[in-house]
């Protein structure tokens, strides 16, 4: 499956476009600020039905129009396999963001994701590393839901009932009167569904180290010793008498402070934390193996290879591992390509001599146009 | 919306307070009135008015009655021994409706939910609870007729605790595909479960 046209309407500082792209490669040069990051961000849209940039879908309508529209058409990489797709999403303040598949609306936005994966790589990525835990639980937590549906029902259900059981919590302090009975119902749904994202997310930690290791030692040319470990304080085999213990702790402090809400992923490089002990380029090559294996697993899964969109980051890396990323995406069964660079120079030699289909778009104020290679 | 006068703008704010009613729908009424004879409108009003004044809730069940205690509970032809609690007033419509109930009721006024600041002390059931206590195990079966939401898994899960040490059967309404409705157009949740908890299929007696 590739993105074969794209076509913005209000999008960001697009006011109207539409491109055809390629199967293969495509790159979007132009000067900082330009939009070449929007175009990779309307893709990302069309996946996840968010932004990359901004999670407020209003502040992504063009500056005085009143509603944004995006639609892309997927079509099968194999010629005459199937037909193709058209995905589009608009949204209007006031009103519910619209995801259509094939002209027909989704009864829950959850149903899309997953569909048209993609794997995003951006300047701000090595945040993942060393920005607290929260962002650690939503890459992973997002790929896991695009792999698996269920595990995204089964977050939905926990996130539900701990807000539920933390308003309690709340409404305890400002009555100072608990409802025990209540409580046990909230903290019978909790361990169940908290069981299951448990079994999930450690099975996908194995399953993911596999595929990372190796990327990580390919892509740093080294043979350092990687690990991702899982923390959650649900490993404990009494756990759920510790969840229950807790309840003084939680009492006092109006929320819930047991749970896979606060679970966490080590990042390990020889074993130590790559967060304290990595040098830059150890970050940089930590945090791009993280998002290539997120890459390798959702082939694995999926059986086709996502999108992957390389957000501005030749600024970042040196010449080695630009040149791995080049062998990469020169694999014959590597499949689409989105990258945007601010020399256009450097793209045109870096992917010149890759035998593969490609378009070079030049990004201006807002308006796009195809140029030679 | 700019109104010729004040006493339109006042009925129209009124009418689009109704839930589903917005302020065209709301015009559209009040000069539907204004059409009509006046006695219509003051027997409208009328009618509103002892509906207001007038209604009671059934001490027993929190049924809308004319009494104190509803029709439904007073009864003879009911059985007893079967309570069925629901969230809401309509639920009783809808199920009589069925005509396959013969039971009472117990209208809960509501779901559990902090969130939106409803605890189990806003709802009745600690009603229910005295209720089945009190009837000397008249009470036989309580089935639980709530959404099948999170919220009314909670309410059900919540009630089922409260009255598990009083010697009823606690049952809750089947969930499944509706009837006459095609399996491939069902949801995974409702399928998954249907398959789950299949019941035996008997031959009918010939």
């Amino acid at each position: 499956m590739y993105l074969s046209n794209l076509h913005l309407e209000s999008f960001r500082n697009y006011q109207s476009l539409a491109i055809n792209c390629s199967r293969g490669i495509n790159c979007f040069v132009g000067k900082n600020g330009s939009g070449k990051t929007n175009l990779l961000d309307a893709i990302h849209y069309l996946s996840m039905t968010k932004g990359s940039l901004n999670s407020v879908d209003s502040q992504n309508i063009r500056k005085g129009d009143p509603l944004f529209f995006i639609k892309g058409e997927w079509k099968a990489a194999k010629k005459g396999a199937g037909k193709g797709e058209q995905v589009q999403v608009a949204f209007q303040p006031g009103q519910k963001k619209l995801i259509k598949v094939n002209q027909k609306e989704y009864e829950k936005l959850a149903d899309h994701i997953g569909r048209f994966p993609v794997v995003l790589i951006a300047p701000n990525d090595t945040d993942l590393i060393r920005e607290g835990s929260e962002g650690r639980r939503k890459f992973f937590d997002s790929i896991i839901s695009q792999l698996d549906a269920s595990y995204l029902e089964n977050l939905m259900v926990y996130h539900h009932y701990l807000k539920q059981r933390n308003s309690l919590m709340k409404q305890y302090g400002e009555t100072r009167r608990l409802d025990k009975t209540l409580l046990a119902v909230y903290d019978e749904h909790l361990m169940k569904s908290g069981q299951l994202i448990f079994d999930s997310r450690r099975g996908f930690t194995e399953k993911f180290e596999a595929l990372f290791s190796p990327r990580y030692q390919w892509l740093s040319g080294g043979a350092e010793q990687t690990k991702v470990v899982y923390v959650s304080e649900l490993s404990d085999a009494s756990w759920k008498e510790n969840f229950k213990k807790a309840i003084d702790k939680d009492m006092a402090l109006q929320r819930t402070t047991f749970g896979i809400h606060r679970d966490d992923f080590e990042f390990l490089l020889e074993e130590e934390p790559v967060k304290k002990f990595g040098s830059q380029g150890q970050q940089k090559s930590f945090v791009i193996a993280l998002k290539l294996a997120q890459f390798d697993i959702t082939s694995q899964v999926k059986g086709f290879a996502p999108i992957l969109l390389l957000d501005d980051i030749f600024d970042k890396l040196d010449d080695d591992r630009i040149k791995k990323l080049m062998e990469l995406v020169g694999e014959d069964d590597f499949g689409q390509l989105f990258v945007t660079d601010a020399r256009p120079e450097r793209t045109m030699t870096l992917f010149k001599g890759l035998k593969k289909d490609k378009k070079l778009f030049k990004v201006e104020e807002g308006k796009v146009e195809e140029i030679e290679f | 919306m700019e109104f010729p006068s004040k006493l339109i703008e006042e009925a129209v704010e009124q009418f689009s307070q109704f839930p589903g009613i917005g302020k065209k729908t709301a015009l559209r009424l009040v000069l539907y009135l204004l059409k009509q004879e006046k006695e219509q409108t003051t027997s409208f009003t009328e009618a509103l008015n002892n509906l207001r004044q007038k209604i009671r809730y059934c001490v027993e069940c929190h049924n809308i009655s004319d009494t104190e205690v509803c029709s439904i509970c007073t009864s003879h032809r009911r059985d007893r021994s079967l309570i069925c609690v629901v969230e809401d007033i309509h639920d009783v419509l809808a199920i009589e409706n069925t005509s396959q109930y013969n039971g009472l009721y117990h209208v809960l006024g509501g779901i559990i939910s902090p969130m939106n600041g409803v605890g189990p002390d806003e709802l009745n059931i600690q009603t229910l609870v005295d209720r089945i206590a009190g009837k000397d195990g008249e009470v036989q079966e309580v089935i639980l007729a709530l959404s099948a939401t999170m919220e009314g898994d909670t309410t059900s899960f919540y009630i089922t605790r409260k009255v598990s040490d009083k010697g009823v059967k606690v049952s809750t309404i089947a969930r499944g595909i509706p009837f006459g409705g095609e399996l491939e157009y069902t949801d995974e949740i409702t399928l998954g479960r249907s398959i789950l908890t299949r019941v035996n299929y008997d031959l009918p007696a010939s």
